[in-house]
Order: structure tokens, then C-alpha cells, then sequence
């Protein structure tokens, strides 16, 4: 077989060694493909930690997201407001900032600066962040009140670095000035970690604002409103964007006291006035106005007073001391707190008790030579030369000691405690005040029961005349001669004004002649020369009492032996003598002179309540007048031309 | 001989780009409506046009010219990095950029990412090898390092790791044998504690925070927290468009930049993520396909490259948002506010077009 020749062009014929195009790309074929591969991978791995998040726990970061950007603000109920009697605002609210920490976004590195911008202790703000610390974090930190504007502005310019600053709008106490009926109104703080253990504050959250004194205090459920809740939505440096809810708050009821705001004004600068005859500047002490009729506290002042605003912001330390350190007790409510001895002032009760007893008549005579000599001990009567002969009505004008030595020490200590007790010595008089005291009225038992010892008739005299061991409140001075004056019921002090108040009342069948005995007494003490002259009042039959006692034990020896020549003055009147309407007591504590002086004050009150009832009579009679014009067609321009009606002049 | 159309534009790859970038745009809108960068939305419109036209003009020049002239590019890119270190202007506590006038910045550090991976191509186009050595290969990483440790001195870890990461696409696609990856990878990881000591203390808080973000929530770790509620509160749904109350309430740090995507999964949900995850991935395989039907290995590697850079961005930006990666503060490629990022994202469209152009020709 032959095979064809071969050509031999078939080598030049070859195709050309030229690459395919793409050729050249081929050996990253499988790298490109580990590349595709793995950016699925990527890819999935991407989407299974979108997964992870959205699908899976969305709630939980749903959650976070809402704890982030919502945020709970308390919108703090305003308290009720106080009222007097009249109606008329003594403790109203303004509107101020208060600064909360908001524990979320709380860090602790930025206290020393914030406490430094606010004007805090850095130590305190510390503690008191600390204290926070077991409880929920939605528990607000309060820890400035009342902020000025430049804490506002130094907050408004912080947020960014301080988001945990939170300014709410707070509610502030105003109370009256020159610390004005200060003790009966009391004041409000925050409430303390001891209060908050006890039952009454249990309800409380830390940081809350209760009453700590005083009415406020005593009528703290009353006055104390329901707090309400904002939610809102704040960004990142917590400033508030949108508001998503808001539970309103429920303000706190108002209260209306049985206090006469003109009475008040009357008493406290009466108590303010310097005594210039006996360069007294200052007075300590108390004076209550009470109504018998009704147990309505008209007035009550205490002395030395203090201002309530200083504690509404929570109170600087500093004034704290000065107001704790105070050896006259500012923050003492004397009206219900000092316990005295009553001195004379307790010489109507002795008449009563003998009378009552049956151990005198009024025309039991004594005769007084300076003094008497009483179970083997000399007695001395005030009036060193003596006052002679005389019966019950000159023993209580002239207030002669030894007469009411003789008739105690004839009526005996069981007859005296039981009359005492009667009339409410020795025990709480149950006004609406807090840490009232109850004195003293000591008896036989009373000895018995405390010293172990048996009663010493030669003991009985000294209580006869209000000393000894015997002590009283000014307001249980004027609640027991108040109720003798009417006759024999004894109703309870109050300062809070309720229709048809059923308080605890003591009544006893006293007889009538008795009681007028002691009221005309005590009538002389005012009108026919007697020691309380100066309570004199033209037109108003005044009764009324002095009384001079000295210092308890205790008393004299905080002052060092330098008190010699100071006593307890004391005043008691009452008006009108035959129907009484108002008791006034007026105490001045360690003060250099006599009862006697203690009786303007009294005078001045009484003067202003009888002046404005006599006002308020012819105000009312005109109106009628008017109106009974108005239902006759008449014109009554006059009506609204001139409301206030002349006053006329008592004088 | 040239002739170019219009037509050989890869449209499908410019049309997903293009959605992205208007995604982008009503995130961007909606995550500063509320803030003093409310006006950030147009200004990135007005970014995007002249990405447009920097697409067009890079385009226009052949890429062979452009790795011509890539070692003046090089020298370029490592002068402006300098001189951003001496003139830059330090904002959070870096020195990223040189200022403009009239509050205007430009982050040369972007830019040099397009140089690098025009570097990459270049060096191993000439090498013609199918099977990288291991000495070019580290002749090429000291070329590319020195952009690379300029870039981390600002500091910016983040971009500078996007330098590395175009460099591993170029070494991995050029041959390097599996030996020498796990060998790099074994160095990598016992250097890696060294080098921890060089970092500076805020990335080692971030890198102690990805490990534990709750440590220190208030603190480093609370970016990485607050984004992960933001991710997680979107749930399947999302909040809606200007609903979300960590992107609106600021909780979530730069909303519009770094954390775009976490302001995105919140208001769009977990459905929104997975479909722009999608456009991502064919975003990224169309341009694998351009590097697959290039004519030449030199605008094989420019695609490659560019692929490898922008899965880089995806995962490290998207993977941080979702707490899978540390805090490093890169943008997301077309979507993050910025002119620089969408100048250089649009350069490298720009280049994978430019080799897709020329695939018939030659």
C-alpha cells in the first residue's frame, strides 16, 4: 500500500501559536470559584447573625430599645393648701425645679463634678447615692430642690455630659414669713430612713416630701396628694422628644384651720414688741387664743420662732445647729410643749376645789399678815405687809398667797389633784398637734406611785398656789379655765376646723354659784385694782388671772445661776365675763418681771376679736339693709361702691 | 480599533449600584431628619452624580494605560497619605483628612484603595505566573504595607485592613500555594498578641469589647451594644422609614455613615437586610463574572480586586453591626453619607466597566 505523499506545506500550514483570547484566564478558573464560594459563605454567615437578632430574641432588643429611649418621670402632686378660718391661704405652693439623678445613665466619676456645678457636699451626694443603691432603678434620686437659675442653667448646659440630670417640675412650700404661726403649721422634708421604718410612712418611697411637724405633720395623709407619672421618650442625651403618657397626678386636699389670721397677726407682733419699762427686747413663751365654746384654737404663737421655708428645700446644716443649739428651743412649740408651773394662774382652780368640796364658802376669811406658818413651816404671801382680812372675792384680786395656802392645805391634796384632773392637768388636752406634753398635777397617788412615798400635808399649800411640782401647757391652762368659765365643760383643742366637731368633751355638774364666785373674782383681778389691771378693756367685760411662778429646777440650772431675778410671767383672761367667747394665756418664760406684764397681750387680742366681730356685725347688718333696698327695687350702687361698711372706734 | 458602546456597559451591575445608592439616600434621610446633619441626604445625591461622572471619565481611559502609570499612582497615593499626616485634620481622635476649605474634607486613604488594587493587578500581571512564589508574593506585600501602616498610624484600622484584604484576593487568585496560606495564617495568629501591644487603647478596648460588649456598656462597648438593640428591635418587619427610635433618639452612633446598615435593619427589619444582603451578593458575583470574561489576566485582577475589596467592606461593616465583628469604622460601600467613599466606590465601578468594555477588544 502507498500512502499519498504528504505535503509538505503541512508544517508552514499549522495554525499560528496565538492563545485563545481567553486563555490566559483560565488557570484562576477554580480560584474564582473558592472566591464565589466563599462569599456565599460570607454572606450566609451575615444573614444568620441578622437572624440570630431579628427573628430569633426581637423581643428582648425591643425591650432594651423601649428601656433606652422611654423613660418614667414622676409629676409630683402639689400638698393641699392651709387656710385660716377665714378662708384665707396661710401655706399656698409655688412652682419650682427639682433635680433628679436618673439612675440609668447614673455614673459615679460624674458626682464630684456635678456636686461641684450645684453647690452640694460631694460627700453627701455620695451617701446619699449610695443609699439608693437596693432599690429599683426607676426609684428617682432627688437630690436638689428648689434650684436657682443657675443650677437650671448649669444643668441646661450639661446634658450632653450629664445625661443623668433630670429636671422636674416640683411643687415648693410657701410658708408665711418671720416665722408666723410657724410651730402649729410645722414644715416638710424628705422624709428620713427612720420614718420610713415606722408604720405611719411605710407607704412612702425614699426621696418623698411629708409633713415632719407641726400640722403638716399631724395632717400629713390629708395634705398629701397622689403623685402621677409622665411616660416619655428621650433621645441619647435624655432630652425629652415626645410625651407617650401621662397619669395625672391628684393634688392634696386643702385644710381650713380654726386659726383667725387676724388674731394671729395681733398676737405675734404683740409678742414681738419689746417691754420697755423693763428693757425686754426678746420674749420667750407662748400665747394661745381658744374659744370654750367650741375648742377652736383662734391663735398660738411660740417664741422663739423659726422660719418653715428653710426646711422646705431640705435645711442647710448650718441652720439646723444654729436652730438645734439654741438654748431657748425655736423649734419648741411652746404652746403645748413648755410645762410650767402655773403659778397663780392655778389659784382659780383651788377656789373651785374648796368651793366644790365644801371646805370654804366665799366668805371664808383669812387674815393676812405677809405670811403663814402651815404644818411647822412660815409661808410668805407675796405682799410682805400683808393684806389683811379677806374673804374668796380680795384673796383672788389681790391673789394673796396665804389665803390659798389656808384654803389648800383646808381642802386637802385629793380635793385639789381631783379638780385638777378635772380640768384636764396632768393629761393630753388632744389637739391635733403632734408631741404634746400633759405637765404635771400631782397627787398623792402620783407620789405614791413614782417616789414611793406617802403625800406630806405641808406639800399641799405650795400646789394651792400653782407651784411645787405641779406643771401645765398653756393650752391646758386655757382649755381648764376656759371650761370652768362656761360653767363646767371642758371641750378639746383643735386646730383644724370641722362643722359640728365632736371632740372629746368633759363635762361636769359645777354649781353655778361657784363658778360665778370665781368668775366675779377673777373679774376684780381686771376691773376693781387688782394684779391684772392692764388687761383692761373699755366696753368688754375682762376676767382674768396673773400669774407669776418660778422656774422649775431644771430651768434654773441651764441658766447658770445667772436667772436670778427671772420668773414664768403668766396671764389668763377670758371674755365676756358672763358668757365667754375667747381664753387667751399668754406665758413669758424666764422673763424679769411679774405676771402683770404678761396682761397687755392678752388685752390687745381679745381687743382685736372683739373688734372684728363688732365689724363684721354692722358689715352684715348693712348688707341686709341692702338687700332688703334690692328687694324693693332700690339702687345699690352703694353695695359695690363702698363694701367696707365704716368701722367705728371702740375706743 | 477602539470602539467602545455605550451598549458593553455592564447596566445590570450600574442598576443594582444605582438601587443601593437611592436605598442610601432615604436612609440617610430618614437617620438625620431629627439632627443637624439633616441636610446630609442631598449632599449625598450631589455625591452620587459626580461618582457618576469620575465612573465616566475612569471609564474612558484604558485600564492598561492606567497600570502603565501606576507606579507614579503609587508614589502619588503614599505622598498624599503623608501629607494627610501632617496637614490632616484630627476629628475623633484621628487624623483621616485633609481639609478643603469651607468645611470640605477629602480622604486621600479611600482613594488609595482603587491605587492598591491597580498595584496588585499590575504586579502580578507582569509575574505571568499561575503559581505565586512566596518571595514575589512578600515583595508585593511590602508595596502594598507601606500605604497600609500610613493608613493605620491616622489611625484607621479599618481602611487599612482593606488594603490587606485586596492584596490576599490578588496573592490567593495568583497561586499562592495552600502551604504558604496556612503558613501566613499560623504566623498571623501568634503575632497577633504581639501586636496587640501596638494597637492604640481605644482599639484595644474595641477589640475587648467585641469579645465582651457588656463589660463596659456605658463605655467602648456601647456602639457594638446599641447597635445590636437597634438591629434586634427592627424584629422581622421593622420600625419603618424615620421609626426607629435608636436611629431617631440618637442612640446609635453616626446613623448615617459607619452604622448605616444598623439604622437599615432597624427600620426595614430582618426581610430588608436579606434583600439588600441580596443586591450586595450580585452586586459582588457580577463583577466575579467581569473578572471571569476579561480579556486579559491584567483586567482579571483589577475585577478580582475590586470584588475582594467590596465583600471586605460587607463584612466587616455589616458584620460589625450585627456584633459579629469589632468596631472598626469603615463605610459601606455606595451607601454610607461620605464623598470620598462614594468617589472611590464609583473609581472602582468606573475600572470593572472599563475591563468589561474591552473584552472584545484587541
Amino acid at each position: 500500500m502507498i500512502l499519498p505523499p504528504v505535503d509538505p506545506q503541512i508544517e508552514t500550514q499549522r495554525p499560528p501559536e496565538k492563545p485563545p483570547l481567553r486563555d490566559d484566564t483560565h488557570f484562576a478558573a477554580s480560584k474564582i470559584a473558592v472566591f464565589q464560594y466563599v462569599t456565599v459563605i460570607i454572606f450566609f454567615f451575615l444573614i444568620s447573625g441578622f437572624w440570630k437578632l431579628q427573628v430569633q430574641s426581637p423581643e428582648l432588643y425591643d425591650e432594651r430599645a423601649q428601656a433606652n429611649s422611654i423613660k418614667s418621670v414622676p409629676v409630683l402632686a402639689p400638698r393641699g393648701r392651709i387656710l385660716d378660718r377665714d378662708g384665707r391661704v396661710i401655706v399656698d405652693n409655688y412652682s419650682s425645679f427639682s433635680l433628679i439623678l436618673a439612675r440609668e445613665t447614673l455614673k459615679e466619676e460624674h458626682l464630684r463634678a456635678i456636686a461641684q456645678g450645684l453647690d452640694l457636699e460631694y460627700d453627701d451626694l455620695i451617701k446619699t447615692v449610695r443609699r439608693f443603691r437596693a432599690q429599683p432603678k426607676y426609684v428617682p434620686i432627688v437630690i436638689k430642690q428648689e434650684l436657682s437659675p443657675a443650677d437650671v442653667a448649669f444643668v441646661d448646659s450639661h446634658r450632653d455630659f450629664f445625661p443623668e440630670l433630670v429636671l422636674i417640675q416640683a411643687q415648693r412650700r410657701l410658708y408665711p414669713q418671720n416665722g408666723m404661726l410657724a410651730h402649729a403649721l410645722g414644715y416638710t422634708g424628705q422624709v428620713s430612713e427612720a420614718e420610713l421604718d415606722s408604720p405611719e410612712f411605710a407607704k412612702y418611697e425614699p426621696g418623698a416630701v411629708v409633713g415632719k411637724f407641726g400640722i403638716e405633720r399631724q395632717y400629713n395623709d390629708w395634705l398629701t396628694g397622689a403623685d402621677g407619672q409622665r411616660q416619655v421618650v428621650v433621645d441619647n442625651r435624655g432630652q425629652v422628644r415626645k410625651k407617650l403618657s401621662e397619669k395625672p397626678y391628684v393634688p392634696g386636699k386643702d385644710l381650713q384651720l380654726t386659726i383667725d389670721l387676724d388674731l394671729q397677726a395681733v398676737a405675734e407682733l404683740a409678742m414681738d414688741a419689746p417691754v420697755n419699762e423693763l428693757h425686754v427686747k426678746n420674749k420667750n413663751g407662748a400665747v394661745v387664743a381658744y374659744d370654750p365654746r367650741t375648742g377652736d384654737m383662734l391663735a398660738m404663737v411660740s417664741r422663739p420662732t423659726f422660719d418653715p421655708n428653710k426646711f422646705t428645700g431640705g435645711i442647710k446644716a448650718r441652720d439646723w445647729k444654729e436652730l438645734n443649739e439654741n438654748l431657748d428651743h425655736p423649734l419648741m412649740n411652746k404652746a403645748i410643749q413648755a410645762q410650767q408651773p402655773p403659778g397663780s394662774t392655778f389659784k382659780p382652780i383651788t377656789a373651785l376645789a374648796g368651793l366644790e368640796s365644801g371646805s370654804i364658802d366665799d366668805l371664808f376669811q383669812v387674815h393676812c399678815s405677809g405670811g403663814v406658818a402651815l404644818y411647822g413651816k412660815y409661808q410668805r404671801c407675796w405682799e410682805k405687809r400683808g393684806h389683811g382680812t379677806l374673804a374668796l372675792h380680795r384673796g383672788m384680786t389681790q391673789s394673796c398667797d396665804v389665803y390659798f395656802y389656808t384654803i389648800g392645805a383646808r381642802t386637802g391634796i385629793d380635793n385639789l389633784s381631783f379638780y385638777g384632773d378635772l380640768v384636764g392637768f396632768g393629761q393630753s388636752t388632744g389637739i391635733d398637734l403632734p408631741h404634746e406634753n400633759i405637765g404635771l398635777m400631782p397627787s398623792a397617788k402620783w407620789k405614791m406611785r413614782t417616789q414611793r412615798q406617802k403625800w406630806y400635808a405641808g406639800e399641799t399649800p405650795s400646789v394651792a398656789i400653782g407651784q411645787g411640782a405641779l406643771t401645765v401647757t398653756p393650752v391646758q391652762l386655757a382649755r381648764a379655765i376656759g371650761g370652768l368659765a362656761v360653767g363646767g365643760t371642758w371641750r378639746q383643742p383643735h386646730l383644724v376646723k370641722k362643722d359640728n366637731f365632736d371632740g372629746k368633751v368633759v363635762h361636769w355638774a359645777l354649781n353655778p354659784d361657784n363658778v360665778k364666785d370665781i368668775v366675779d373674782g377673777m373679774f376684780g383681778v381686771v376691773n376693781e385694782g387688782g394684779t391684772g389691771g392692764r388687761a383692761r378693756l373699755p366696753n368688754i367685760p375682762v376676767c382674768g388671772k396673773t400669774g407669776t411662778a418660778q422656774l422649775t429646777s431644771e430651768d434654773y440650772a441651764k441658766l447658770h445661776g445667772k436667772g436670778k431675778d427671772l420668773e414664768n410671767a403668766w396671764f389668763v383672761g377670758f371674755a365676756p365675763c358672763n358668757a365667754p367667747e375667747i381664753v387667751v394665756v399668754a406665758l413669758y418664760e424666764r422673763f424679769p418681771g411679774h405676771g402683770q406684764y404678761a396682761a397687755p397681750i392678752v388685752r390687745d387680742i381679745m381687743k382685736a376679736y372683739f373688734d372684728k366681730k363688732i365689724r363684721l356685725t354692722m358689715f352684715k347688718q348693712e348688707q341686709e339693709k341692702l338687700s332688703a333696698m334690692a328687694s324693693l327695687g332700690l339702687p345699690t350702687r352703694t353695695a359695690a361702691s363702698s363694701p367696707q361698711p365704716a368701722t367705728p372706734s371702740p375706743q | 480599533m477602539k470602539h467602545l458602546s455605550f451598549r458593553d456597559i455592564d447596566w445590570p451591575l450600574l442598576l443594582i449600584t444605582l438601587v443601593i445608592c437611592v436605598v442610601g439616600v432615604v436612609q440617610i434621610y430618614s437617620a438625620t431628619i431629627d439632627t443637624n446633619f439633616h441636610g446630609s441626604w442631598w449632599k449625598q445625591i450631589i455625591y452620587l452624580f459626580g461618582g457618576l461622572i469620575l465612573m465616566w471619565v475612569i471609564m474612558g481611559i484604558d485600564y492598561h494605560t492606567l497600570l502603565h502609570w501606576v507606579f507614579p499612582l503609587y508614589f502619588a497615593a503614599v505622598f498624599g497619605l503623608l501629607v494627610t499626616y501632617v496637614v490632616g485634620e484630627a476629628a475623633f481622635g484621628s487624623r483621616r483628612w485633609i481639609p478643603l476649605g469651607s468645611g470640605m474634607r477629602f480622604q486621600v486613604s479611600e482613594f488609595v484603595k482603587v491605587v492598591v488594587v491597580l498595584l496588585v493587578a499590575r504586579y502580578l500581571n507582569d509575574l505571568k505566573t499561575e503559581d505565586l512564589e512566596i518571595g514575589e508574593g512578600l515583595k508585593l506585600a511590602g508595596l502594598v504595607l507601606v500605604p497600609t501602616v500610613l493608613v493605620l498610624k491616622q489611625p484607621d484600622l479599618g481602611t487599612s485592613l482593606t488594603y490587606v484584604a485586596v492584596l490576599v484576593t490578588g496573592a490567593f487568585i495568583a497561586g499562592l500555594r495552600w502551604k504558604y496560606v496556612l503558613v501566613i495564617a499560623a504566623v498571623t495568629v501568634l503575632v497577633l498578641p504581639v501586636s496587640v501591644h501596638f494597637l492604640k487603647d481605644y482599639q484595644k478596648a474595641r477589640l475587648v469589647s467585641f469579645l465582651d460588649p457588656e463589660r463596659d456598656p456605658q463605655g467602648t462597648g456601647y456602639q457594638l451594644i446599641q447597635s445590636e438593640i437597634a438591629v434586634g428591635s427592627g424584629g422581622m418587619f421593622g420600625k419603618g422609614v424615620t421609626k426607629g427610635t435608636q436611629t431617631q433618639l440618637q442612640f446609635l452612633p453616626v446613623p448615617h455613615k459607619d452604622f448605616i446598615f444598623s439604622a437599615f435593619a432597624e427600620e426595614h427589619g430582618f426581610v430588608g437586610v436579606v434583600l439588600l444582603l441580596s443586591l450586595y451578593f450580585v452586586m459582588i458575583m457580577r463583577i466575579v463574572q467581569n473578572a471571569q470574561t476579561a480579556p486579559d489576566r491584567a483586567g482579571m485582577y483589577i475585577c478580582m480586586g475590586i470584588a475582594g475589596l467590596i465583600l471586605f467592606h460587607v463584612l466587616v461593616n455589616v458584620g460589625m453591626v450585627a456584633g459579629m465583628m469589632p468596631v472598626t469604622g469603615i463605610p459601606l460601600p455606595f451607601m454610607s453619607a461620605g464623598g470620598s467613599s462614594v468617589w472611590s466606590s464609583f473609581l472602582a465601578l468606573g475600572l470593572v466597566n472599563n475591563v468589561r468594555l474591552r473584552r472584545f477588544v484587541n
